[in-house]
């Protein structure tokens, strides 16, 4: 038998041949290196990024037989390399963690591995060798601007021998002793080493592999699926069709309309749609098996325009009509506001489908455990929706269904429908086996929701001042073949649809559509990503029109203490839109003087021109318009001395488990060392509801909040007792409770307690202030967050490239509990937002994924990392933990419309679609004169 | 999926053609691989069972000076390629068009020997490669050949060559006074990332005069092509602005640029082509005539 023989991380391995195996396989399947990822197993991401002799190499695409000889290292190999004290880390790993580059993790090790092969090659980067070496090693959490700075200060270690500092981070204006500080991530040190685990790392026993057979065409009636020939070929052990179903059929998160799986006689919707799931020994064998499935479809008309969806005459996607749901924001009167405005324009706009494209692509692992209960280890945003989801399937009761949230390698919306969680869970009924369902990236690119398509047509109606008085927009929503998040998503885009300001009057419908598209549902900004764009690029035409300053229009009509919002809410508080408006102002005018919005060429290349563009925006906190918005959380003193906080909320990357450790330890008076978060587990922690709407800091973060402030009342009174001491006289610090005179470490309270038969834990469950639904007035929100940016660009006026180098930003977030996280939040929403801008085009072709690769869906790569200026603006909510509300969303949101209107600024086109097209700029600019 | 049943990597030619002798299944021959096992992988290649490996071949590995030759292993990664000193003196375009080519894991990898049997029509070390009318040499089982490398080319993605015929090396004339080339090339951020249009120009000047020209531009027909209605109007001419104009008009009238759906329509194409060919001229211009100030050969 052939063999290879290498060294990996010194180490001599000699380990036989197999046929067609990659390195990436070799080392995650056979030497159980699981530290080097797949992202895309397509060369693209730089996830699986080790280094072979000094260079760095993606080793999805180098088979395995071209070790021979070498010697590869890979992210386990690198803590401790540089002297044999096991538990140093490399300076670029201890650099990441403290620079914040560490979010999801899931690129982590990749981007350390490049980085590592860039410094030996060049011991001290300037930031463009960075960008070149880290070119094609992406991040979707877009943690760029602090990889680039963690590099630089491993570096300086290198060259000085100094240890790394942390990087100066302006902490809360009124932080705690705990929360508003500086802190780093409870789970970077097992992102930065290769050892923290996400769902396709885990094996169990005998654990087989899954994959589903896809209609692949968007509309028609499935006639026939005969599995006949799968099923015997060797080795496959069960194939499961609808037939197979015997309980509810279907899922969704809102509306239970998405087949588990499509049946003879029933209609396909969408080319993602499943008509067969096997389970095989391996994922070769499972894929094999797919091709032996016979499926026969009538195809219908496929109907992929939500605008053609409307018309009374087309075919029924579903027998209750193509309109989800018509959705209407009133106030005033329109008819009156327009008649009274002394200006009246109107546009409308285009955005496309998103894809999250989060590195991790989904993956389950279901079981049955040894007591005969489902167990589902997923990385997803809503673990109890999961489980409800799959015990309905199965027809067993929830308490059946165990789900094990894992490490999820980002999110963005994309990780709250149903992927793979039911059928692997029947799969592992069927055959009484461990299964695993790994996405390829192609299947996760057509299968998963996307952002929605909207057109927006957008009414302003203004005074000869500026004045807004009447604003009415128009949205067709394509929610594609199912409901997911769709109602939901365009209710919001709806309700932001004429923008942070104050006007009298306004009018918005929405027509959300099933089309034959992929389901459309949750993405960062949820909605209000494309009405902002729209209206806020209709804002900058009405000033250009009355000769304004597009700064100064939006501060006459911005939202503020005392605002009256067009859903009729009064907004009492927390409105820092002005503050943040007027930090970017002044800065900008700093940076680029009186006219930043007036086109500068360059004096050198005359085919660049650049200009700035401002934009604002806001987002709600929480779900709102009237649905109960509550969050679970626990907590339990253990017998170390260690505070257990445990709320099924999901981490994204986002930062949530710094968060709650942070909240956690203020109130208790601890060191983080002293508060350990546990996650989205449904046996072991309350329900925390979805991770979604911005609304984790605010709803978790109050859960756990008040559970601390609960299980310290519980220690007092019962230390009160014990110890005979007055209940003012006791208090805790870090480790111990100071009780009278008296020092006793957590710890031994823990088991004083426990010996007596008292559990030191409290559950609390927290309802997040009452809402009203839309049409009701009222609060429809519990907060809103804001946020104004500045965008930079430059234009070449002879291809018609955009290029975006610098962003100014200011995000009124109430109060920053995690000032750290937030700086990645800031920065990464920025860069999704230039991706949005410039990069990530998803094209369907009546109904078929055209963008079904990595390497054709493009995410901003490192190479987009404009120069960012952050501002925090901190106008606490009175509810929020310490006045915390959202930030994840809000951040990304400006971004678009400030890009487009500094296109526009320089250049003169309007952009009214999205992404940024440069064929689009030249053709519209038409200024080729050579 | 398995992508292939038998993957081997020969160290010599010798052990190359016994494995290519005839009568039996003829493997694919790959070098670093980066686009062929992709293409098998996601079923864009005919199934191939066995692969040869001849990436380690010692002649495929050659980077050096021979009379008056600049020689260029086959299977060079491109990044060693793109740092070269040797290369950024004699072919400074395909230094350029190197350090471009994928992304840097890729270029530790990939080869140009690969890029060129790839048979692209816009591959951007290719493109730069015909711009300095390289020389492939072709070792075959009956010994060695060489052929102009735009000979290459039958189709996109088709070479001339038989599956038993490997790529060792191309060869470029060393770099004369007053010579000199340049690369550029425009990308989109959205989709593959092939660029949009390519562009090498090769010069050779004295003082004023365009002695000769060699303009490449990707993609511009199912193969590789020269500009050569373009380079008429330069070769013998003084360099000035009019000629330039003359030039763009050209390109306009004699190269024949298509509409890539999703990617660029053939009118944007034309449009960006003026500038980016007064950007790769001007760049080409100039880098022929640094040898007038500092004398070096």
């Amino acid at each position: 038998m052939a063999m290879i023989n290498f060294f990996v991380n010194g180490k001599f391995i000699e380990i036989p041949t197999i046929e067609g195996e990659m390195l990436s396989d070799l080392l995650r399947n056979r030497l159980g290196l699981l530290g080097t990822k797949i992202g895309c197993n397509e060369a693209e991401c730089g996830a699986c990024t080790v280094v072979i002799d000094g260079k760095a190499i993606l080793s999805c695409n180098y088979p395995a037989q071209k070790v021979q000889g070498k010697h590869v290292l890979t992210i386990e190999g690198l803590a401790c390399r540089e002297n044999n004290e096991s538990e140093n880390l490399h300076p670029l790993q201890e650099a990441f963690i403290r620079y914040g580059a560490v979010q999801c993790g899931f690129c982590i090790p990749g981007q350390i591995m490049t980085s590592y092969a860039l410094l030996k090659q060049i011991p001290n980067p300037n930031i463009e060798e960075i960008q070149y070496a880290l070119k094609d090693t992406l991040c979707r959490c877009a943690g760029y601007p602090s990889i680039i700075a963690a590099i630089q200060a491993a570096a300086a270690n290198a060259e000085t021998g100094r240890a790394i500092e942390s990087p100066f981070i302006p902490p809360a204006q009124l932080g705690g002793k705990i929360v508003g500080q500086v802190h780093i991530r409870p789970d970077a040190v097992l992102k930065v080493t290769g050892k923290a685990i996400y769902s396709d790392d885990i094996k169990f026993e005998g654990m087989l592999h899954a994959r589903v057979k896809r209609a692949m065409v968007p509309a028609g009636i499935l006639l026939k699926c005969d599995v006949s020939k799968a099923r015997v070929l060797p080795g496959v052990i069960s194939v499961l069709t609808a037939n197979d179903l015997k309980a509810e059929r279907n899922h969704g998160l809102v509306i239970k309309d998405w087949p588990v799986m499509v049946g003879v006689g029933e209609q396909i919707c969408y080319v993602g749609d499943a008509l067969a799931i096997i389970a095989a020994e391996t994922r070769e064998i499972a894929s094999t098996a797919l091709e032996l499935i016979e499926v026969e479809i009538a195809p219908l008309q496929a109907i992929t325009d939500p605008v053609d969806s409307h018309n009374p005459k087309s075919r029924l996607i579903h027998s209750q009509g193509n309109l989800l749901k018509h959705i209407k924001v009133r106030k005033g009167n329109i008819e009156e506001g327009f008649e009274k405005s002394d200006i009246v324009l109107e546009n409308t706009f285009k955005t496309n489908p998103n894809d999250h494209a989060f590195l991790e692509p989904e993956c389950t692992v279901a079981r049955l455990n040894p007591e005969g209960r489902m167990e589902i280890y997923v990385g997803s945003q809503i673990p109890y929706a999961d489980r409800e989801q799959v015990a309905a399937v199965l027809g067993i009761s929830e308490e059946n269904v165990r789900v094990i949230g894992q490490l999820i390698g980002g999110g963005f919306g994309g990780k709250e429908d149903i992927t793979g969680q039911i059928h692997a869970a029947l799969l592992a009924r069927e055959t009484g086996k461990a299964v695993k369902l790994l996405f390829d990236r192609q299947e996760s690119l057509i299968v998963h929701p996307k952002r929605h398509a909207t057109q927006i047509t957008v009414k302003i109606g203004a005074s000869i001042e500026g004045q807004l008085i009447a604003v009415q927009s128009t949205l067709y929503g394509d929610t594609g073949a199912y409901a997911s998040l769709g109602e939901k998503v365009m209710t919001r885009a709806t309700t932001h649809s004429s923008g942070p300001y104050e006007i009298p009057n306004v009018r918005a419908d929405c027509f959300a559509m099933y089309t034959n598209n992929p389901p459309a549902g949750a993405f960062r900004g949820f909605g209000v990503m494309q009405s902002a764009f729209a209206v806020e690029s209709m804002m900058d035409e009405l000033a250009e029109k009355i000769e304004m300053d597009p700064i100064k229009i939006r501060k006459l009509n911005a939202l503020r203490v005392g605002s009256l919002t067009n859903t009729g809410q009064l907004l009492k508080e927390s409105v820092g839109l002005l503050e943040c408006i007027e930090k970017v102002e002044k800065a900008l005018f700093e940076r680029a003087g009186s006219n930043p919005f007036t086109p500068v060429e360059d004096p050198n290349k005359p085919e660049i021109v650049r200009a700035w563009g401002f934009a604002v925006a806001y987002k709600n906190t929480g779900l709102g318009g009237g649905a109960p918005d509550k969050a679970g959380a626990e907590i339990e003193l253990l017998e170390n001395g260690v505070f257990e906080v445990r709320s099924a909320s999901a981490e994204l990357g986002q930062g949530l488990p710094t968060v709650l450790q942070l909240t956690a330890a203020e109130e208790l008076g601890q060191g983080t060392d002293a508060v350990r978060v546990l996650l989205s587990d449904t046996d072991l922690t309350p329900d925390g509801g979805p991770t979604t709407a911005s609304r984790q800091t605010y709803v978790t973060g109050n859960a756990v909040r008040f559970a601390a402030k609960s299980i310290r009342q519980l220690l007092i009174s019962e230390l009160s007792e014990r110890y005979d001491v007055s209940p003012d006289r006791i208090t805790f610090i870090e480790g111990l409770a100071q009780i009278g005179d008296q020092k006793v470490p957590l710890g031994k309270i823990s088991s004083i307690l426990r010996s007596e038969g008292i559990i030191p834990k409290v559950l609390y469950t927290y309802w997040a202030p009452e809402t009203k639904p839309l049409g009701d007035g009222g609060n429809m929100h519990v907060a809103f967050s804001f946020a104004a940016q500045a965008a930079f660009v430059e234009v070449n006026r002879f291809t018609g490239e955009v290029q975006v180098p610098e962003i100014i930003a200011a995000n009124d977030v109430g109060f920053a509990i995690n000032p750290l996280g937030l700086k990645g939040q800031v920065e990464g929403g920025i860069i999704m937002g230039i991706g949005h801008a410039l990069t990530e085009n998803f094209i369907l072709n009546q109904g078929h994924v055209v963008t079904d690769r990595m390497a054709s869906y493009r995410i901003p790569s490192i190479m987009y990392t404009p120069k960012i200026t952050s501002f925090i603006v901190e106008h606490p909510t009175s509810d929020g933990p310490f006045g915390a509300k959202g930030v994840g969303e809000i951040v990304l949101i400006p971004t678009i419309p400030a890009i487009t209107n500094a296109v526009y600024n320089a250049i003169g086109v309007r952009v009214t679609s999205l992404p940024i097209d440069q064929e689009q700029i030249l053709h519209h600019s038409q200024i080729m004169q050579m | 999926m398995t992508t292939y049943q038998d993957y081997q990597i020969v160290k010599s030619l010798d052990e190359a053609f016994q494995s290519l002798s005839p009568g039996e299944d003829l493997p694919c021959l790959v070098a670093g691989g980066t686009d062929l096992l992709l293409e098998l992988q996601q079923g864009r290649h005919k199934r191939v069972n066995r692969m040869l490996d001849i990436h380690s071949i010692p002649e495929l590995l050659e980077l050096k000076i021979d009379n008056n030759q600049l020689l260029i292993g086959a299977a060079i990664p491109v990044s060693d390629i793109a740092c070269s000193p040797l290369i950024k003196e004699h072919a400074q375009a395909v230094s350029d068009a190197s350090a471009l080519i994928g992304g840097p894991q890729v270029r530790n990898v990939a080869t140009l020997g690969g890029n060129v049997a790839h048979a692209l029509p816009a591959a951007d070390g290719m493109i730069a490669l015909v711009a300095m009318d390289a020389m492939a040499l072709i070792a075959s089982p009956t010994g060695f050949f060489e052929k102009p490398i735009l000979q290459l080319f039958s189709g996109p993605g088709i070479t001339t060559l038989l599956p038993d015929q490997i790529i060792t090396r191309f060869s470029v004339k060393m770099k004369e006074k007053g010579e000199g080339s340049a690369f550029r090339r425009i990308m989109r951020p959205q989709g593959v990332a092939l660029p949009i249009l390519n562009l090498a120009i090769w010069i050779k000047r004295d003082r004023e005069l365009i002695q000769d020209i060699r303009i490449v531009f990707g993609p511009s027909g199912p193969t590789p092509c020269r500009a050569v209605l373009v380079e008429d109007v330069f070769r013998g001419k003084n360099w000035n602005s009019a000629l330039l104009q003359i030039g763009i008009d050209a390109i306009s009238s004699t190269v024949k640029f298509r509409t890539s759906k999703n990617r660029a329509s053939a009118e944007y194409r034309y449009q960006i082509a003026k500038y980016l060919f007064t950007q790769t001229i001007n760049d080409a211009w100039e880098k022929a005539g640094q040898d007038n100030n500092n004398g070096n050969d």
